[in-house]
């Protein structure tokens, strides 16, 4: 478990690491490591380069900005979890990413930048209607997540901070079911909802893990059609059972 | 010395572990903290990505050239330069450590390189290139046993097991089985290797038994003096794994020798998690036969055990550790059994801790609780009126239980459970939809093994062409030194138990000072240790004959040292007291300092008879651990703890989640040397065997390939995922041990997967069930 070669690079700008990044065709970004790491000593992912974003300036921040907050790509989970300003779903949903040691280091750009299909903050992003800067330009979340760790990003972009909308007046819910504390979910599922006169005006309902990526479905009825791949841990069965119940219950807490 | 005299003993206390400070300042000495040797090289292992294949050829040339790269050792050098691992089963196939011709499961060594760095190392073994030819892979243990892949076939009757059946009102029979699963300890392998001349000089965090050195050294082709093995102090967890890492370290011996340089390796954790040794999956038919009012009548098993692609020493003991106990805590008279030993595509298995409890008693228990439903009688209560109430008690299959009292700490489970409520709770809980479950077990639980039950593969006559093999005996050494500092050295090997701070009891009693003034040395080196082969940490021994050999050794230093302090005290030997760091006698005392220092520099003062020097060696045994009869009987261990255990759970329809909201756990393990390790030891054992209950598994797919290669997939315990556990204990002594203590680190490993599914079964109203019991397969059966 010991990584192949690899240059190594520290930037203190984003320029420079925008430029470090276009050098290398195959450099990776390394932020809190937490997902990077372990694939490089597993020799999953063999980048020529790795661009440490760990000294540049400015992507540590969280602030309001318009009807949302903007979060630096730099700050960590629990830096994020901690925020005044975190928003009511990833508030919910981050107690769920990782354990409290990896969220010390785990980042909110890197989890978004990383794109696992079971991903808590992603499936937040997504279901808040958020969108992703980066150095080149702002992408939608939902246009931004293209498969399991797959994104829309082209070579040499870089993830610059999320905006997470505040949608103030909603309700919201996450619901997750994994077989241990910290797991990756077998099912994730968030809500918000937005009621007039005790009656559901808008809503927006997301699930992840048994996708691809995050994915918003237009109702409840959505799970009954959904294709699910069984796996070590679950059946396909299983899974639409479970998803079926966390929707339940989101929706239900959302409204309550 | 301590036992009987008013005076407290040092045994028996909650002695806080002399370990945690230097462990926790981060100062032990692991394997990898260790540097023995100058200028050790590096080796990474090129692994079998198929379960099943032959190797055409391998070609080595591009690593060569890799710069940093020392050299490379194939499978085939290997079989050049040693011979198969000795076995105690005739028809397995042979077994080097590393594959040459043919690889035979997913994670085989078939080639290793070794350079300056891992990383370099790891980077060489990447250009190793492989010509395969795969094959088909057998990974289900029942298929095999209808092949050639059938190594050992032997059956056993005890009593009249036929005629008990003929007349039983109630007969259960049901298949259970029981899968595969590891121990995962926090340190993996680890070994430095070090080939000088004709002898090599091995360091490996190896737990013994150390029978296993003889192994390596034949399958090195060493004579005894020339194979020098030692182990670190500290050791980061074992549970059982660690025996099997002799294998490496002949692997390492041979690169050391064929590269003319020390060679060291650490296993990683994907390595670990792919090959290291784990537990037999098991298949058990089992059918019991019982009278209308629950008396047990008649067991009859049919095993089929996967022991993997080789049967690597001690295996097939997975299979016979529990031999002497196939009756369980029952007293039935009639029981028989077949034991077939299949190989498969699976790696080798190993030790692990409950080493066949856990799949025994899954068997005996689960047919326990289905048949109370069949009788009409409470589970708790058809155990009761089975349970042995005498000792010694001699089971049909030869055990020989010492003593407990059963019953008694069955009564104290139930009332910490509050098991009547709980029913009552129950009730109305199903009442309103919900899925609660009560299970309960009655394990006994064996230790201190005889190596001899293991000849048990092999029939009686083969067994009378060889020298017989029986007992479990310890050594252990303890010395004054001229400033008065005591050492105590001992062989089991700890892995994290405690060993350190309950050998200084033991001999804190018998020299008179506190434990804290006592060195306790761990580290085990085969040219100066006082061991046999016996030794080392299994079949938790320690408590047993471990300090048994520290309390006699210290029995003895004592006894010497009142010889000498008698004439300056103006009294007999015996009327001499060891206490306070002096000795006394007639209100006058002298320090055990100024005795030692006498006896180092002026040994001309000794008293006539006494052999100067103030270093004592010892070794204890247990009793009546004989060879096999002529019948098959066995006394396979020689202190029999007893445990009753209730799990509550409530299974989450929904989601088919379960919660174990409560589990109790009562021991009997005879008289306990420290109680805050009983209960690190109890604990331990309760989240072994919640893990296999609810989360772990090795799962090989249908071509042997690996599916539970990273902690993503297997799923370990951590902290927050057991529940709570409440634990009560009884102390009858053993009268078969030196201290009158039995183990008991195993137990509850034995006992939580068969109490947990049997709850998890009354919760759900059905019979079948498997383990671990996740989400996904308690939904199933809910549907």
């Amino acid at each position: 478990m010991k990584p192949p070669r690899f240059e190594y690079a520290r930037p203190e700008s984003l320029e420079e690491a925008v430029a470090l990044l276009a050098e290398g065709e195959d450099a990776k970004v390394l932020a809190g490591g937490q997902s990077l790491v372990p694939a490089l000593n597993m020799r999953l992912l063999r980048p020529s380069l790795l661009v440490d974003l760990g000294r540049v300036r400015g992507l540590d921040r969280i602030e309001a900005r318009n009807s949302s907050v903007a979060v630096g790509a730099r700050v960590t989970q629990r830096a994020f979890a901690e925020s005044p300003l975190v928003p009511p779903l990833a508030a919910e949903a981050l107690p769920h990413v990782g354990h409290y040691v990896t969220r010390n280091r785990g980042t909110v750009g890197g989890s978004i930048a990383h794109a696992d299909a079971a991903a808590e903050l992603s499936l937040c992003l997504v279901v808040l209607g958020g969108s992703v800067v980066t150095n080149r330009r702002t992408i939608p979340a939902e246009e931004f997540f293209v498969g399991h760790f797959t994104t829309a990003l082209e070579p040499g972009e870089l993830v610059v901070e999320t905006l997470w909308p505040r949608l103030d007046g909603w309700r919201f819910a996450f619901e997750e079911f994994a077989q241990r504390r910290g797991d990756y979910g077998l099912s994730l599922v968030a809500v918000a909802l937005r009621l007039e006169d005790g009656v559901v005006a808008e809503s927006r309902l997301g699930l992840a893990s048994v996708t691809d990526r995050p994915t918003l479905v237009a109702d409840a009825e959505a799970v009954e059609s959904l294709e699910l791949w069984g796996n070590l841990h679950a059946s396909p069965d299983y899974l639409r059972n479970l998803t079926r119940i966390l929707v339940a219950r989101a929706v239900a807490r959302a409204a309550a | 010395m301590s036992v009987g005299t008013e005076r407290e003993t040092w045994v028996g206390q909650a002695v806080l572990r002399l370990e945690d400070e230097a462990l926790l300042r981060g100062e032990g000495r692991f394997i990898d903290d260790l540097d023995p040797v100058p200028n050790a090289y590096h080796a990474a292992i090129l692994r079998s990505p198929f379960a099943h294949a032959r190797i055409r050829s391998i070609d080595a040339s591009a690593a060569l050239e890799l710069p940093g790269v020392v050299g490379v050792l194939t499978g085939a050098e290997v079989a050049a330069m040693s011979h198969p691992f000795p076995v105690g089963v005739e028809n397995a196939p042979a077994s080097y450590c590393c594959a040459s011709e043919l690889t035979r499961y997913y994670g085989e060594p078939v080639a290793l390189a070794v350079a300056r760095d891992r990383y370099v190392a790891e980077d060489a073994v990447e250009l190793i290139s492989v010509d395969w030819e795969p094959l088909a892979a057998v990974v289900d243990a029942v298929t095999a046993a209808e092949t050639d892949a059938l190594v050992s076939d032997r059956s056993f009757s005890y009593g009249d097991v036929d005629t008990a059946f003929a007349s039983a009102d109630v007969v259960v029979a049901d298949r259970f089985r029981f899968p595969r699963w590891s121990c995962n300890p926090l340190e993996c392998y680890g070994v430095v290797a070090d080939w000088t001349g004709d002898s090599l000089t091995a360091w490996a965090n190896f737990q013994g038994p150390f029978t296993l050195h003889s192994v390596a050294a034949a399958a090195l082709g060493l004579p005894g003096s020339k194979l020098r093995l030692i182990t670190p102090p500290d050791s980061g967890g074992s549970f059982g794994t660690k025996a099997a890492v002799y294998t490496y370290v002949v692997l390492m011996a041979l690169a050391s020798k064929k590269l003319g340089v020390p060679v060291r390796w650490t296993e990683d954790r994907l390595e670990h998690l792919a090959a290291a040794g784990s537990a037999t999956a098991r298949v058990t038919d089992l059918a019991a036969a019982f009278a209308a009012d629950g008396e047990l009548l008649a067991l009859r098993y049919d095993v089929i055990e996967d022991v993997g692609a080789y049967v690597r020493a001690p295996e097939p003991a997975t299979l016979y550790r529990m031999h002497g106990s196939l009756s369980g805590a029952y007293r039935v008279r009639n029981v028989a059994v077949r034991n077939r030993v299949v190989v498969t595509n699976r790696p080798p298995t190993s030790l692990n801790r409950g080493f066949g409890g856990p799949q025994m008693y899954f068997a005996l228990e689960r047919t326990m609780e289905i048949a109370a439903g069949r009788l009409g009688i409470d589970p708790a209560e058809l155990r009761r009126r089975n349970l042995v109430r005498d000792f010694p008690h001699r089971t049909p299959s030869g055990g020989l239980y010492d003593s407990g009292d059963y019953e008694a700490c069955l009564d104290d489970a139930l009332e910490l459970a509050r098991y009547e409520e709980r029913r009552a709770e129950q009730a109305a809980a199903r009442e309103e939809g919900r899925l609660v479950g009560i299970g309960v077990a009655c394990v006994v639980e064996p230790s201190i093994s005889n190596m001899g039950y293991i000849t048990l593969a092999q029939t009686s006559d083969e067994r009378t062409a060889q020298l017989p093999k029986s007992g479990n005996a310890e050594g252990a050494t303890i010395a004054i030194n001229p400033i008065g500092g005591v050492t105590v050295r001992i062989s089991t090997t700890p892995q994290g138990q405690g060993h350190r701070t309950a050998a200084a009891q033991v001999a804190a009693d018998a020299l008179g000072v506190a434990p804290e003034q006592i060195d306790v040395l761990t580290d085990v080196d085969t040219s100066t240790s006082a061991w046999t082969v016996a030794s080392g940490n299994y079949s938790s021994r320690f408590s047993g004959v471990g300090a048994g050999a520290v309390h006699k050794a210290a029995t003895k230093l004592a006894t010497k040292l009142r010889a000498i302090a008698a004439p300056q005290l103006g009294a007999e030997p015996d009327e001499v007291e060891l206490r306070d760091g002096k000795a006394w006698a007639n209100d006058e005392s002298v320090s055990l300092r100024r005795l030692a220092g006498a006896a180092h520099w002026n040994p001309d003062s000794l008293p006539r008879g006494v052999e100067p020097g103030l270093h004592e060696t010892a070794f204890d045994a247990a009793p009546n651990l004989e060879p096999p009869d002529a019948d098959d009987r066995v006394a396979s261990s020689a202190a029999h703890g007893f445990l009753a255990d209730v799990a509550v759970v409530e299974v989450e329809r929904d989601t088919g989640a379960v919660r174990v909201l409560e589990y109790v756990t009562v021991h009997d393990a005879g008289r306990l040397l420290n109680p805050l390790l009983v209960e690190g030891q109890v604990r331990g054992g309760f989240a072994h065997g919640a893990g296999v209950a609810l989360f772990e598994r090795i799962v090989h797919d249908d071509e042997g390939n690996l599916l539970t290669g990273t902690f993503m997939d297997y799923l370990c315990p951590t902290a927050p995922d057991l529940p709570p556990l409440t634990m009560g204990h009884r102390e009858t002594p053993s009268p078969f041990t030196t201290l009158g203590s039995k183990g008991l680190g195993e137990g509850t490993t034995m006992s939580a997967p068969v109490a947990i599914a049997n709850a998890v079964a009354d919760a759900l109203g059905v019979q079948a069930l498997e383990v671990p019991l996740t989400p996904g397969r308690v939904w199933e059966l809910l549907r």
